[in-house]
């Protein structure tokens, strides 16, 4: 297990004429970019006023914060993610040398599955997964329990 | 990886190493299938379920006990040190268990999922006792600090539940990380992270005794531990997190996973460092003392008998460290005793807090204990013994606890600390007497008509006791086994 | 050439300002942010030396600590989200209801 022998890349050295193409075509981007940016702040008309500084000029005003308080829906299904995508590091390290592990590794990696399983189901019946409609019913029959 | 390493390293599996966790794993997670199925509030079969998973659980633990199950390509030992530990953990959860369903209804919060949290914050810690890799070790802490985080901030519409929770998880994440680098940083040194060959390595090259990063590394892990233990300066958050968790919860964190934390950092000490043991022996001197002092004099400002009990359990860690100073056979096995007396009898205290409270536990003080002796005989007569036991009196089992890790450290010419320890009991008599002044000569405000005596919450104080009194009056049997346990 | 001791600095460069951020910030998910900062300065250490050492180990060990790091996320964001729910802040200084 210790002693997985990876030799270092042997790595060429690095060569000016490689990377010149690259360097002018970045300072060309660069300047375009600046000279475009400095001669609309040069030649530009500037006014300052109350209403320039308004998030919607000429629209409707805002009326509340715009920190506003985003559903837990959506913070709930970006956990959910979360937690079942980086379980597949394990799947996948398993599955790079399925071959050699044979059954009992695909028995380990079953049990592994199995567990993942339960707690999707879990969280299927208990409700976190539902949406819209579903959910306000799910909320109005365990409104007695808290 | 060629295909023979492949077939060695399945060939060391051996199920039977980790059997006692996996099946309370499988118990808990069968109990989160039932639950969804059952109509929410029903909880009475969730507290059987975990009940006789705990008990199953202790029969396979017996299979290591004398004939050492190692699995996993040496992650994971199922010896006599871990099984003795794993009892330990086994009885607190247990005893938690039979108390947590009258509390949550009483609180109003009768969620089934409670008890599968339980069981996997147990496995996590049985894993911490078993595990001989760093791996293995670090995976069981976090499942066991993880189910805690979510078990002290349990009741979501309290405000002090959420604060438990919020602060316990920003703190242990924090203490994690410093775990975490000293293990990487020993893994560097060393360049495994298997603690017998850690501690060889070490033991071969003598030069890296010294090395910067090898000491960084030891007392960055050390930190990580000694914060899960609550050892002072890294005990600001066990007061918070003990009054706001709920009381069962608090009871079983006492108990379980502080001991979890002394099993693994006993084998981590041992194992890996012992050619270093003056340095880490000096260190845990200090903070001994410091941990011993601080708990028992800020004990004595406290009104809030919870929060009082949160600065006691400090202090009672600091008594357990001076065996871990000892280093010593004593001075461990005192340790293993000592934790399993302390899950008797802190968890006993906790479970008549738990019937003695109203919902909200805002009486919980030493005036809200006025003259309760006197109106409920069994349980001020329970509280007494376990607070005998708590200030080491004899017959019970905080003084023959106290007793072995004492006689250790004094057998490693560590007589100071022993008479620092004693001096410190003596300090701690007075706020533990305080309770039971205010419990017998003062007379009662109340009638104490809303303690009821449901048959779970009695069989646990009963259990305590027994346990309590057992280990007091014929210690000798246990603490055989206990010197059986140590390395 | 860039070698272990590259990595291992910028590590710990890395590990010092989450430490930083957790001392003096006074926002929860802030906080907690410069822990996952510390937990990943980790894992930067663990690969250098895995590749340094020649051993899977560290790599492995990676894959536990991002594991234990998201599902540490998923319970700290629900205890920070019912925390606001009551007192409609996340800042530390207001966990004060349990004070000494």
């Amino acid at each position: 297990m210790s002693s997985t022998t990876g030799s270092l890349p042997t790595t060429a050295p690095i060569l000016f004429e490689d990377y010149l193409a690259l360097g002018i075509y970045v300072g060309i981007a660069l300047f375009l970019v600046a000279i475009l940016l400095l001669l609309s702040w040069g030649l530009g008309h500037r006014t300052r006023s109350r209403i320039k500084n308004e998030p919607y000029e000429s629209g409707v005003y805002p009326t509340d914060n715009a920190r506003l308080k985003g559903p837990v829906p959506f913070y709930l299904v970006a956990i959910f993610f979360i937690l079942f995508d980086i379980e597949v590091i394990f799947v996948a390290s398993w599955a790079v040398a399925y071959d050699r592990l044979g059954w009992a590794g695909f028995g380990q990696v079953s049990f592994f599955t199995l567990v993942l399983l339960v707690g999707l189901l879990h969280l299927w019946k208990t409700g976190a997964l539902d949406w819209g409609p579903s959910a306000a019913r799910q909320n109005r029959k365990n409104q007695d329990i808290p | 990886m060629d295909n023979n390493l492949v077939q060695i390293a399945l060939q060391n599996v051996n199920m039977w190493a980790i059997m006692p966790s996996l099946i309370l794993i499988c118990f808990g997670m069968g109990l989160l299938l039932i639950n969804v199925f059952l109509p929410r509030g029903t909880t009475k079969h969730a507290v059987w379920i975990s009940l006789i998973g705990l008990v199953v659980t202790g029969l396979f633990v017996f299979k290591g006990w004398g004939d050492p199950q190692y699995g996993f390509n040496d992650a994971v030992a199922l010896d006599n040190f871990a099984a003795f530990f794993n009892i330990t953990f086994l009885v607190a959860a247990g005893l938690t268990i039979l108390m947590s369903d009258e509390y949550l209804r009483r609180e109003g919060y009768p969620v089934s999922e409670y008890y599968p949290l339980v069981l996997f914050t147990t496995a996590g810690a049985m894993w911490m006792a078993s595990g001989t890799d760093m791996m293995t070790i670090f995976l069981g802490l976090e499942v066991m600090s993880v189910g805690l985080y979510v078990l002290a901030g349990f009741f979501r519409n309290q405000v002090r539940s959420n604060e438990a929770g919020l602060k316990y998880f920003l703190l242990g994440a924090f203490s994690t990380g410093f775990l975490l680098y000293g293990i990487a940083l020993i893994y560097g040194v060393t360049g495994s992270t298997r603690l017998t060959e850690i501690g060889i390595y070490l033991n071969a090259h003598t030069s890296l005794l010294g090395n910067p990063m090898t000491l960084a590394g030891l007392v960055l892990i050390a930190i990580g531990f000694l914060f899960k233990i609550a050892v002072v300066p890294f005990h600001m958050w066990t007061p918070d997190v003990y009054e706001g968790a709920p009381t069962p919860i608090t009871a079983f964190m006492s108990a379980g996973p502080k001991a979890a934390a002394f099993a693994s950092f006993l084998r981590i000490m041992e194992y890996c460092f012992f050619s270093l043991k003056p340095e880490w022996t000096a260190m845990l001197w200090v903070l001994a003392v410091l941990t011993m002092v601080v708990g028992n004099v800020i004990a004595i400002t406290q009104t809030n008998i919870k929060r009082m009990l949160a600065y006691s359990s400090i202090a009672h860690a600091g008594y357990a460290l001076v065996g871990m100073v000892a280093a010593n056979e004593i001075g461990y096995s005192g340790i293993l005793f000592y934790m399993l007396a302390y899950a008797f009898m802190n968890i006993g205290a906790f479970a008549v807090l738990v019937l003695a409270g109203k919902k909200g536990e805002d009486n919980l003080t030493l005036e809200g204990f006025s003259g309760f002796g006197y109106k409920r005989p069994f349980l001020g007569v329970a509280m007494t013994i376990f607070l005998f036991s708590l200030m080491g009196l004899p017959p019970t089992a905080g003084f023959a606890g106290k007793f072995y890790i004492f006689a250790g450290a004094v057998k490693a010419g560590y007589l100071w600390l022993a008479v620092i320890g004693v001096l410190n009991s003596a300090v701690s008599l007075y706020y533990y007497l305080r309770v039971m002044v205010y419990m017998y000569f003062r007379d009662p405000l109340e009638d104490y008509a809303w303690v009821s005596m449901p048959v779970s919450v009695v069989v646990s104080i009963v259990i305590a006791i027994a346990g309590s009194l057992y280990l007091g009056i014929v210690p000798g049997f246990v603490m055989e086994l206990a010197k059986l346990a140590v390395f | 050439m860039i070698g272990v001791y590259h990595y291992m600095t910028v590590a710990a460069i890395l590990f010092a300002m989450g430490t930083y951020g957790v001392l003096t910030r006074r926002n929860a998910i802030v906080i907690f942010m410069c822990i996952e900062l510390m937990l990943n300065s980790v894992n930067l250490t663990f690969i250098a030396l895995s590749r340094h050492l020649h051993s899977m180990d560290g790599q492995i060990f990676v894959f536990f600590v991002m594991t234990v790091a998201a599902a540490e996320a998923a319970v700290g964001l629900a205890l920070m989200i019912t925390f606001f729910r009551n007192r409609e802040s996340i800042d530390v200084d207001q966990i004060n209801m349990l004070k000494w």
